[in-house]
């Protein structure tokens, strides 16, 4: 498993674009909205909590049908079905890799984005909070995706209208926390309930993602 | 003779059997059940007080939403028989269905944005209803372009069904979800099982009528679906064995 995470960063890395891809866009998508929206404080920093939460997301979608395109290309996917680490793992281990990939450099991006939108000073703390919990959710599911489409060619759109639904409760909950803590709000259910969904995700949706995988290895 | 079971009904060739005879018969009764009860609804019950005329379309709105969500339901369990005995029928019959329950969530959504225009004022609100209903429709969307997307069937009709179970799990959350995220504009249930009295008699029967009356035509269409899927089947099998000789 640690074996295959590593050769997945690696990949990653070395291969360009990927790494890359998702901390661009989400940046890229951080700086147009003040243009977008105009200089002011109020509403920039009324809608930068959204605005932040809606760029990490489609940051992670933008990178997902990478997930297992090149293994299932290249005949990878089939050696790792025959060797002896379970599928479940191997999904386990392609979402985390896609989350140190996209979701950290995010996590670790967004303050900086929260100055460009004035997000105001008690917000900070909870954006990456809130960042750091629900991101692995979004690789999860975004994995279970991938898995479900990679038999298709030119999935992308697809894995899209097929993620998007199942993505709604954890921006809810991940934009609801940092509103809440921007405005001094008590966030506890909110994070709760972004925590439970990450868990809940993880513990699962592997699960799902291997079966998924195994019917499209068949 | 053998003990009788729902399970008979797995075999296609029965299934065809007797889902010919049920076709004609459900038919009528969502052909006469909605005449009666549409009718009923808009010419023979009084105005509402406050609503005016508007409260009509009550029956086409209230029987579509349920409909849309027992669609699911009923997708659900059928991708579940299909995972577990792996009942092709049973596949086929959740392919049918997703259609349906998608056109009831547009139905539900549109008659909506109608009866919300002059009560609301707007045609749309981000309310928690409505927004699980469009989530909903995203699911059907997604749940169709997959099975639309994979070219062999059995491979398909295992992924849809993992992702209706998957799907069913987000689609309660999503529910959840939009209610913490605001409250609606959007009035109570129109009907539930643990009240004494609902809404007046006078709406209620027709109402209950258009509800069965979309149940049969929701039966008469996955019965068509499905059999014509069946159908379609028996003739590739058909073909490929003419090109094999």
């Amino acid at each position: 498993m640690i074996a295959l995470f590593r050769r997945d960063l690696v990949l990653a890395v070395r291969a360009g674009g990927g790494f890359g891809l998702g901390l661009a866009f989400f940046l890229i998508v951080a700086v147009l909205v003040p243009f977008g929206v105009g200089p002011e404080g109020g509403t920039l920093a009324r809608i930068a909590p959204g605005i932040l939460w809606v760029g990490a997301l489609l940051a992670c979608l933008l990178s997902l049908d990478r997930v297992f395109a090149l293994d299932w290309e290249d005949g990878t996917l089939d050696l790792l079905a025959v060797s002896p680490l379970p599928m479940e793992g191997v999904a386990l281990v392609k979402a985390a890799a896609h989350w140190v990939v996209t979701g950290l450099p995010l996590v670790v991006a967004a303050p900086v984005l929260g100055v460009l939108l004035q997000l105001p000073g008690a917000g900070y703390g909870w954006l990456v909070l809130s960042l750091a919990l629900g991101t692995p959710a979004l690789s999860m599911i975004g994995t279970f995706g991938a898995a479900l489409v990679v038999g298709v060619k030119r999935g992308g759109l697809l894995l899209s209208l097929l993620v998007l639904p199942m993505y709604i409760p954890t921006l809810v909950f991940g934009s609801e926390v940092v509103r809440r803590g921007a405005e001094g709000q008590p966030v506890g259910v909110a994070l709760a309930v972004l925590a439970g969904g990450t868990l809940g995700s993880v513990a699962l949706l592997p699960f799902a993602a291997a079966a998924a995988l195994r019917v499209n290895l068949r | 003779m053998t003990r009788m079971s729902l399970w008979e009904y797995a075999n296609p060739v029965r299934f065809m059997a007797l889902s010919g005879r049920v076709l004609p018969v459900a038919a009528v009764l969502a052909a006469g059940l909605m005449a009666v009860g549409l009718v009923w609804g808009f010419f023979f019950t009084p105005d509402d007080f406050r609503q005016g005329s508007t409260v009509k379309i009550i029956y086409l709105h209230v029987p579509s939403a349920m409909m849309a969500i027992n669609i699911w339901v009923m997708m659900l369990v059928t991708s579940l028989i299909w995972l577990i005995r792996r009942h092709h029928v049973s596949a086929l019959a959740a392919k049918a269905a997703a259609p349906v329950g998608a056109v009831m969530t547009v139905v539900a959504l549109m008659t909506g944005a109608i009866w919300g225009q002059p009560m609301w004022g707007t045609w749309w609100a981000w309310d928690p209803r409505l927004t699980s209903f469009l989530i909903l429709f995203l699911f059907y969307l997604g749940y169709m372009a997959l099975w639309a997307a994979v070219d062999n069937p059995d491979t398909a009709a295992d992924l849809t069904a993992v992702l209706c179970l998957v799907g069913s799990v987000f689609a309660v959350l999503s529910r959840y979800a939009a209610v913490f995220w605001n409250q609606g504009l959007h009035q109570g249930a129109t009907l539930s099982l643990d009240r004494e009295q609902n809404i007046a008699t006078v709406f209620w029967l027709p109402l209950v009528t258009c509800i069965a009356g979309f149940v049969a035509l929701f039966v008469v269409l996955v019965l068509v679906g499905t059999r014509t899927e069946i159908r379609a089947r028996r003739l590739r099998v058909l073909e490929a064995r003419e090109r094999g000789q």
